[in-house]
């Protein structure tokens, strides 16, 4: 794997920002895009823009076959056993929130227990403190340890005959955490719970065998896998799904309208409400071809040494502590330094072209566990580099100094 | 009577002329934040938190005679090197000199470019803040003399 090949397929790259050449290192927010990617919106908006599953005309069929060839690449990517359990969603958080609102609402009664953990994303709390809320359940919560991992011991006195579904993150945005899902997959339907995981950070770097997990949802979002923008996967089992009523109402999703009942389209399309994300959907098929063919497995062995290497650069920084040092991690080092703010390092490495992310990542109750207010993050793709991790961590070195 | 609040915008903006490089801007703002005298502990609550800043920033204000004097602090440092900025321009003047007040300094010295826009909206939080306490004042004021 040929990185300077790589970074040649990503156009932003060559960029300077504030005059220096850029070094994007906020990868868990979003990815940059290859011009396989960038081609494809323009392609599909020049030669197909047309809506999909309805028009008899020959525009209309062709958009149809390259929005459902995304449906069948995600099926792949994530090995669902049927196109049917593959929902269109604008992402991670619209999956969790259908999810939440639909089987919410078919599943959950009072008393009933959800269970979530320490290190979720909002996005995977509110949603269900809404559905907590609306529906007199109880959300509980498994708490992390220092060094940022579940605590497992926890976890399975949490879960018990009350609890319905356990919505956990596959790879924690803020500490890069790697959870043992599969394991936690199995014990939760062992008291009859059904499991949502949240895969937003996942998705980017490890192989993901729905069916292997054996998990009940999966939701992902395009963006932060190489893809565009508003558009994301939310996979659920058929039998699951079958049972569920839709999320929203509107065209597509209906079988039979009239005044007295309305019957609802067969999956997925049940759960597709509205024209939707077309252009990016269809660009969403060559994000996806472009991670096979790099392969998971080489783009994971890449950024694994990144980690460890920009690891070690960053504990030889004086005063700087790195925040979550779980055994299995993704690419994301997320660090305080004593006696600096985070956003003061953000904005300076901003003036020398190094983006981060700074503040809380949209994990507060995470934030305060540590104690804190928020981290620098710094988040690997594929196409970084050690030169990269080099001059970052000398720039911080020098940022920190002019800062104390 | 102490400068108007044009002329001491003025000033500043002929400081930062004579700073070159952006690295001295940054260099400059963060001696300002690192001199700036803060506010006490005591007052660093909820209850004085300017919302809208990503940083946490803390405004307490005095009137004396017919003068608001801001006192301010915040746990970044690039906020208090701003925060010191706003102080020098804005404090020791009457609530009506406050509220007539047109800060055009920022734009000038190109703060927006050296901060990220999140900042700058941080700042015109800060302004709204401080010019909030001045119509506080003013009505306050108002209500006395109706009395």
């Amino acid at each position: 794997m040929n990185i300077k090949n790589i970074r040649a397929d990503f156009p932003i790259l060559a960029q300077s920002i504030q005059e220096r050449p850029l070094i994007y290192f906020d990868n868990a927010a979003t990815s940059q895009k290859p011009q396989v990617v960038i081609d494809a919106i323009t392609h599909y908006y020049t030669h197909l823009n047309s809506n999909v599953h309805r028009g008899a005309h020959t525009l209309a069929e062709r958009a149809t076959i390259a929005f459902e060839r995304t449906r069948e690449t995600a099926r792949a990517f994530i090995n669902a056993a049927s196109v049917q359990e593959v929902i269109f969603v604008k992402g991670t958080t619209e999956g969790i929130n259908l999810v939440a609102q639909s089987f919410g609402t078919h599943s959950i009664e009072q008393g009933d227990e959800i269970l979530i953990s320490e290190m979720e994303h909002h996005s995977n709390i509110v949603p269900w403190q809404i559905l907590a809320e609306r529906k007199g359940a109880i959300l509980k919560v498994i708490p992390v340890s220092d060094e940022g991992e579940l605590d497992m011991e926890a976890f399975d006195k949490l879960l018990t005959e009350k609890c319905k579904m356990l919505a956990i993150v596959h790879v924690s945005n803020a500490l890069g955490t790697h959870n043992p899902v599969k394991q936690m997959i199995q014990k939760a339907h062992a008291v009859g719970a059904k499991v949502l995981v949240d895969g937003a950070q996942s998705s980017p770097h490890f192989e993901i065998d729905v069916q292997d997990l054996d998990c009940d949802f999966y939701t992902f979002s395009a963006h932060k896998v190489y893809g565009p923008t508003g558009i994301g996967i939310l996979y659920g089992k058929k039998e699951i799904l079958d049972e569920l009523p839709p999320y929203m109402g509107g065209g597509e999703m209906i079988k039979e309208v009239t005044f007295a009942k309305t019957s609802y389209n067969e999956l997925p399309y049940k759960f597709e409400a509205g024209t939707p994300n077309i252009g990016d959907a269809v660009a969403f098929h060559h994000a996806m071809e472009y991670v096979n063919q790099i392969g998971k497995k080489n783009i994971a062995t890449h950024e694994e040494e990144l980690l460890r290497y920009g690891t070690e650069k960053l504990s030889n920084i004086e005063g700087l502590t790195i925040i979550g040092r779980a055994k299995e991690k993704a690419s994301v080092i997320s660090f305080i330094v004593k006696g600096v703010h985070h956003y003061d390092i953000g904005m300076l490495l901003d003036s020398k072209g190094i983006a981060v992310r700074t503040g809380h990542h949209c994990t507060q109750p995470l934030m305060s566990r540590f104690g804190i207010d928020g981290t620098v993050r710094a988040s690997f793709a594929v196409y970084n580099e050690k030169e990269e991790i080099d001059m970052f961590a000398k720039e911080l070195a020098q940022t920190i100094d002019m800062l104390r | 009577m102490s400068q108007s609040i044009k002329n001491v915008q003025d000033e500043i903006i002929e400081d930062f002329e004579f700073l070159e490089s952006k690295s001295d801007k940054y260099n400059y703002i963060i001696e300002l934040g690192k001199k700036l005298e803060g506010v006490e502990e005591v007052h660093k609550i909820d209850k004085n938190i300017i919302k809208g800043c990503q940083s946490k920033v803390w405004l307490v204000t005095e009137k004396q005679s017919n003068t608001i004097h801001y006192r301010a602090d915040s746990d970044s440092i690039l906020v208090r090197g701003l925060i010191s900025l706003l102080i020098r321009i804005l404090s020791g003047h009457t609530p009506e000199e406050v509220l007539k007040s047109e800060l055009y300094f920022a734009e000038k010295i190109g703060l927006a470019q050296l901060l990220s826009m999140n900042r700058s909206n941080g700042l015109n939080a800060m302004i709204k803040q401080m010019k909030m306490f001045a119509l506080a004042y003013q009505a306050q004021e108002n209500a006395t003399q109706k009395v």
